[in-house]
């Protein structure tokens, strides 16, 4: 690794927001032709990190140096002029307009003072070429776009841009695995044209693949800086949350299942999503979805909680077929299932109201008598659950979206604890989360499960996975590839049926996951 | 001990600036007013504000509903003026029709309200569009009824002793029954799960639904109050004047969003006290009624009007700046 | 997909509006003593391109997810203005319709830069400045008066080239002349894109607040050309709150019926004119059919709830209904 000038430094750089320290004198440097990989847990200042390279916000203080020269970006306009350009997930695309206006979305080519159509499709059909993603139209509409297609647009609008340096912040998080290798290839192709390259993610395994240079961020500062491979995946987790790393998980109970299952699934289909798919689940169980991303597992768990209409074949609870036509039935007594959701922040609680108000807010009948709220009881209800899930926040009436991530997803699951449900779905419940809150949700869910709790959980984590499952359903295109218990729940194991291979092949070294 | 769960004293939970802003300008006016006339500050003129005020409070209120859920009511004027012309109607009906006259108005607005929750909730139509709708159909089944002209029955007793009475000498009826309404809000909001379900729709219906509340039902039935407070709103108004009138509802829709918002709660929904719009609609009527004392011409007094509205939004109103 | 059925998707609303309102004219005037002739249409137009006027200005600033309440007060308050203006030579008339669009553009721009540098909302921004604006208005106007170039009135509500009404050609001209370079231009295109997600525009480096302010602008001088229109029809000046009320409401009526989501972010002028043009058309037919017109307020009331209702037929083929939910 020969030691060039570096093309972009930051020295120094602080962000607060309010009391909340985002950036602490960080740091970083980052050179031509080298993809640099920046890890750290959420809260680490990784976000804010690029929002301030990228011109979204501005530094409390500190300097950043581009080519040796002091710069300072008023707007991400101002940085993308200077050959900074980001690549965010997929929060910057416009949902309305097409794909070739959001790709050329600022200086399109313009005739006459309007934008020449014409020319910006051409333009937008190059980018998409470079980026891999010839196959999407360049007249379609962003929103009809899948996840996976609207992020390689937002890949080919950043090369659009012609940078110098291209910051990709979880970038493949929501792309399928053939996308991804695709990435993968452009990527290093662009390293190899002298781009610098700066990469967020938390897989271990991509960062090994494609990393050149490492970082990794703690706390909002600089913990270390180091050439790729050269510290193993422990040490660098550790650098990561500060503190020697266990093994997380509680231990399995070795358990008989009871003979009716709480849950039974038989050949639910649903629009051409989901496909036959047929399971039990017993109470005492954990059972979790595995399979890469987006084959089906959100879809199945919107199913189950009677969130997705046209539904086709049979659930049955405690052994009597239901037909659950909205959340507020498959919470009812007799059924009794919670589904803690995706996205925290737009699903699971409303930000501005307080801490109180959102703990209750799934319980109200069960809280009220005639309609009026039984403050006691409510007190009574919410301190348990403030006890037992250990939350951690400032006064009950502070609005819930100044907690910490890892303290609001503990206010969503404590919410739906007080309706004490016999089935509990989870759709990726430890994602964003930091890892002291993660062991606290392991520990919480085996006890619920020992309790009587029938749990079904999807997580894009393996190690999550393997850790805390009794038995594994592999998804693939929306139907279970392949089912593992106990011991069986291996690495290979998830990865082979995930990619569809059987379990004898030999899994291809170059398939990131 | 104390618990983790222990309140805040109950005042100090409520302390919202736009609250507390809305109250110091209802003061601000009333001295200003007073160097204009002593009169300004007179019990009498005061509690004749009050009644006043009364009205536009009881509509004010059902607005204050549909605003929290994050929705707006346009059919507010013809609502009013249906419940008006309907009480009004029934009361031609022999003494049955007296007796349910005001019960019949507000039914009707109820059913307006009906109308325009299924479109908003069930239909998923923006409210704008269907409230607008409705209260044109409203128009436009009150015109036929009418036959274009000044409705020619007249209240009935009831209503106009609700209206221009005065149960204990000095203080209007009115102004108790906005009382009692308010009261009767107050408590729903602050102390019953539908309330607590209004709050929670209006910050994010999705996650209210992923809750498991009803949120439809909820929507549909916060549109059907409000057209029934607007049409008893009518009814009131056709007591005072004793009889309803063409476009008598019109000059009560935009005071009414105004006075909302104006008492702090967010035209996005999800936040907003009733104590505020109790200041808001005294503002707006103390500000409507000191134009007029000052013998104002009207377009003076739209400017003003508009002016200050814009002014104290400036104040407390804005959204909060990005960056 | 094709090109063309990308290039259908895009235009659906407008297209739908255009055939709504081909229909109802049709129907007009087969069904009219004096068919499809020439008085008929201009008729028509003269009535019908006042709204359409308001109409477009108000697609303006529903584009950028926004409402403007005030419209029908500027249009009132051009209209009382130009009744004092827009008279005399050649030179002081036009001379008057400058000042009378510039005031229209100011409007506008006050109602934008108080709801973009304000950061008030827009519903209940404009609702306050529709209240100063017609206050203005009756100050300009305190009882109906006033006069007009009746030269100029007379050409641009008469006839061109024998048949084509000439409302119809300067509706046809603001449309071509306004509407399209704004919204092909980098402005244009920012305004849709914070009506459809002002994060991400922002994220995106566009000149949002330009382009809003923008369109807030060319929406007030749009409703002066409509309140300019309003002069030449009647001759007069009058600040009628009623009216002004009226075509507030009803050109967001014409913008729902034409296709634009008041989410913004979506859809043209150009069908919000069809959609005025349409609604309009609503109280000709019923003359046409000889319906008492006591009932046309019904009529009208009752087409725009069922227009806008059809829209919940899509409503049947949504399969997650997380969708119900923005």
């Amino acid at each position: 690794m020969e030691s060039a000038a570096p093309l972009f430094r930051m020295e120094g750089i602080s962000k607060r927001y309010g009391g909340v320290r985002a950036l602490e004198k960080a740091d970083l440097s980052i050179r031509a032709g080298a993809i640099h990989a920046i890890l750290g847990e959420n809260g680490a200042g990784k976000s804010t990190l690029i929002k301030v390279m990228a011109g979204v916000v501005a530094p409390d203080e500190g300097q950043m140096t581009l080519d040796g020269r002091a710069v300072e970006f008023a707007s991400p306009a101002a940085a993308n002029d200077a050959g900074i350009v980001c690549v965010f997930q997929e929060l910057s695309l416009i949902p309305e307009l097409s794909v070739a206006d959001n790709i050329i979305i600022s200086n399109p080519p313009t005739r006459f003072g309007m934008i020449d159509r014409k020319a910006q499709r051409r333009l937008a059909e190059e980018a998409l070429a470079r980026a891999g993603a010839a196959d999407i139209h360049p007249l379609a509409l962003v929103k009809d776009l899948p996840l996976s297609r609207r992020q390689m647009v937002e890949i080919a609008k950043a090369l659009a841009r012609k940078p110098r340096i291209l910051i990709l912040d979880e970038a493949t998080s929501a792309l399928t695995a053939a996308d991804v290798s695709k990435v993968f290839a452009v990527l290093k192709r662009l390293r190899s044209e002298g781009l610098a390259l700066l990469y967020i993610s938390h897989r271990m395994n991509e960062i090994a693949e494609l990393a050149d240079d490492c970082t990794v961020f703690r706390n909002g500062s600089k913990v270390a800086s180091y050439p790729a491979g050269s510290k193993s995946d422990e040490e660098v987790i550790e650098m990561m949350i500060g503190r020697e790393y266990h093994n997380v998980y509680p231990p399995k109970p070795d358990r008989r299942p009871h003979a009716t299952p709480v849950l039974e699934v038989r050949d639910l289909s649903w629009a051409d999503r989901l496909h036959d798919i047929s399971f039990s689940l017993h109470a005492g169980e954990i059972v979790g979805l595995g399979g890469l991303d987006g084959q089906g597992q959100r879809d199945l768990l919107l199913a189950l909680f009677g969130v997705l209409r046209g539904l086709r074949g049979t659930v049955l609870v405690d052994g009597k077929p239901v037909d659950i036509g909205s959340p507020a039935q498959a919470r009812e007594q007799g059924i009794g299932m919670a589904l803690i959701p995706e996205d925290r922040k737009t699903e699971g609680l409303m930000l501005p109201m307080t801490v109180r108000d959102n703990l209750s807010f799934a319980a109200l009948d069960r809280l009220t008598r005639g309609g009026i709220i039984d403050s006691a009881r409510e007190d009574d209800f919410i301190d348990r659950m403030m006890t037992l899930l250990a939350i951690k926040a400032g006064s009950l009436d502070a609005p819930v979206g100044a907690l910490s991530g890892g303290n609001q997803q503990k206010v969503v699951i404590a919410k739906w604890l007080m309706r004490q449900p016999r089935i509990i779905l989870l759709n990726d419940p430890t994602r964003g989360i930091d890892v002291g809150t993660k062991q606290e949700i392991y520990l919480l869910l085996r006890r619920l499960a020992d309790e009587g709790a029938a749990i079904l959980f999807y997580s894009t984590d393996y190690a999550e996975l393997i850790g805390c499952c009794d038995r594994v359903l592999v998804l693939y295109d929306g139907a279970v590839k392949r089912e593992l218990a106990g011991a069986e729940i291996t690495e290979h194991a998830l990865i082979a049926s995930a990619l569809n291979i059987g379990s004898g092949e030999t899994v291809q070294q170059g398939a990131a996951l | 001990m104390t618990r983790a769960t222990d309140r805040k004293p109950g005042f100090l939970r409520r302390f919202d600036p736009a609250v507390l802003t809305a109250f110091g300008c209802i003061i601000l006016l009333l001295v200003l007013g007073s160097f204009y006339s002593r009169a300004f500050l007179s019990p009498d003129y005061l509690l004749q504000q009050l009644k006043v005020a009364s009205f536009l409070g009881v509509i004010a209120t059902g607005m204050m509903l549909v605003i929290l859920l994050g929705q707006i009511d346009l059919s507010v004027p013809w609502t009013v003026a249906t419940g008006a012309m309907m009480a009004c109607a029934a009361a031609a009906y022999g003494p049955v029709g007296v007796a349910l006259a005001i019960p019949f108005g507000i039914l009707c607005g109820v059913a307006i309200g009906l109308v325009n929750g299924i479109g908003v909730a069930y239909l998923r139509i923006p409210s704008m569009i269907v409230t607008l709708a409705t209260n044109a159909v409203a128009q436009g089944v009150m015109v036929v009824y009418t036959g274009g002209f000044s409705p020619q029955d007249s209240a009935t007793a009831a209503m106009r002793y609700l209206a221009a009475g005065a149960l204990i000498p000095g203080i209007p009826n009115v102004v108790f029954i906005w009382a009692i309404i308010g009261a009767a809000m107050v408590f729903v909001l602050g102390r019953t799960g539908f309330g607590r379900a209004v709050y929670g729709i209006g910050n994010r219906e999705r996650a209210a639904y992923l809750s498991g509340i009803n949120t439809r039902r909820i929507v549909m039935i916060a549109f059907a109050v409000s057209g029934g407070l607007s049409a008893f709103g009518g009814a009131l108004l056709a007591g005072y004047a004793s009889k309803a009138a063409q476009s008598m509802g019109d000059a009560y829709l935009l005071p009414a969003i105004a006075a909302v918002v104006l008492g702090g709660t967010s035209i996005l929904g999800g936040r907003g006290s009733y104590l505020g719009t109790v200041a808001g609609v005294i503002l707006i009527t103390l500000l409507q009624s000191i134009l007029s004392v000052m013998q104002m011409p009207e377009a003076g007094r739209q400017i003003i009007y508009g002016l200050v509205i814009v002014l104290m939004l400036l104040l407390y109103g804005r959204a909060p700046a990005s960056r | 997909m094709k090109d063309w059925q990308y290039r259908l998707a895009e235009h659906r609303g407008t297209l739908t509006a255009l055939f709504i309102f081909v229909v109802m004219f049709v129907i007009y005037t087969a069904n009219h003593p004096a068919g499809f002739t020439a008085n008929v249409v201009q008729t028509a137009a003269n009535k019908g391109v006042l709204l359409a006027f308001v109409a477009m200005a108000q697609t303006l600033v529903v584009i950028t997810a926004g409402i403007d309440l005030s419209i029908g007060m500027i249009f009132l308050l051009t209209n009382c203005l130009a009744s004092w203006l827009v008279v005399g030579t050649p030179l002081e008339t036009a001379f008057g319709v400058v000042v009378v669009l510039a005031v229209g553009a100011l409007c506008g721009a006050i109602n934008g830069a108080i709801v973009i540098y304000g950061r008030l909302q827009p519903i209940v921004a404009t609702i306050a400045t529709g209240a100063v604006y017609f206050g203005i208005a009756l100050l300009l106007r305190p009882f109906p008066g006033g006069s007009v170039n009746e030269n100029l009135a007379d050409a641009l509500t008469g006839r061109m080239f024998g048949s084509v009404p000439a409302s119809l050609v300067a509706l046809a001209a603001v449309v071509l002349l306004v509407w399209v370079p704004f919204s092909r231009s980098v402005y244009g295109r920012a305004a849709y894109a914070a009506g459809s997600s002002e994060t991400a525009a922002y994220m995106s480096g566009m000149p949002i607040r330009r382009g809003k302010f923008l369109a807030y602008t060319l929406a007030g001088f749009v409703a002066a050309i409509g309140g300019l229109f309003l002069t030449f029809f009647t001759y007069t000046g009058d600040a009628a709150y009623a009216s002004g009320n009226a075509y507030t409401l009803f050109s967001i009526a014409a913008v729902v019926l034409g296709g634009v989501s008041l989410f913004g972010g979506k859809g043209s002028a150009i069908g919000a004119v069809f959609g005025a043009l349409a609604f309009r058309t609503i109280g000709d037919l019923l003359f046409v059919f000889d319906l008492d017109p006591l009932w046309q307020p019904l009529f009208q009331g009752l087409i725009l709830l069922v227009a806008v209702s059809l829209g919940a037929f899509a409503l049947f083929r949504v399969r997650n209904r997380l969708e119900w939910f923005l």
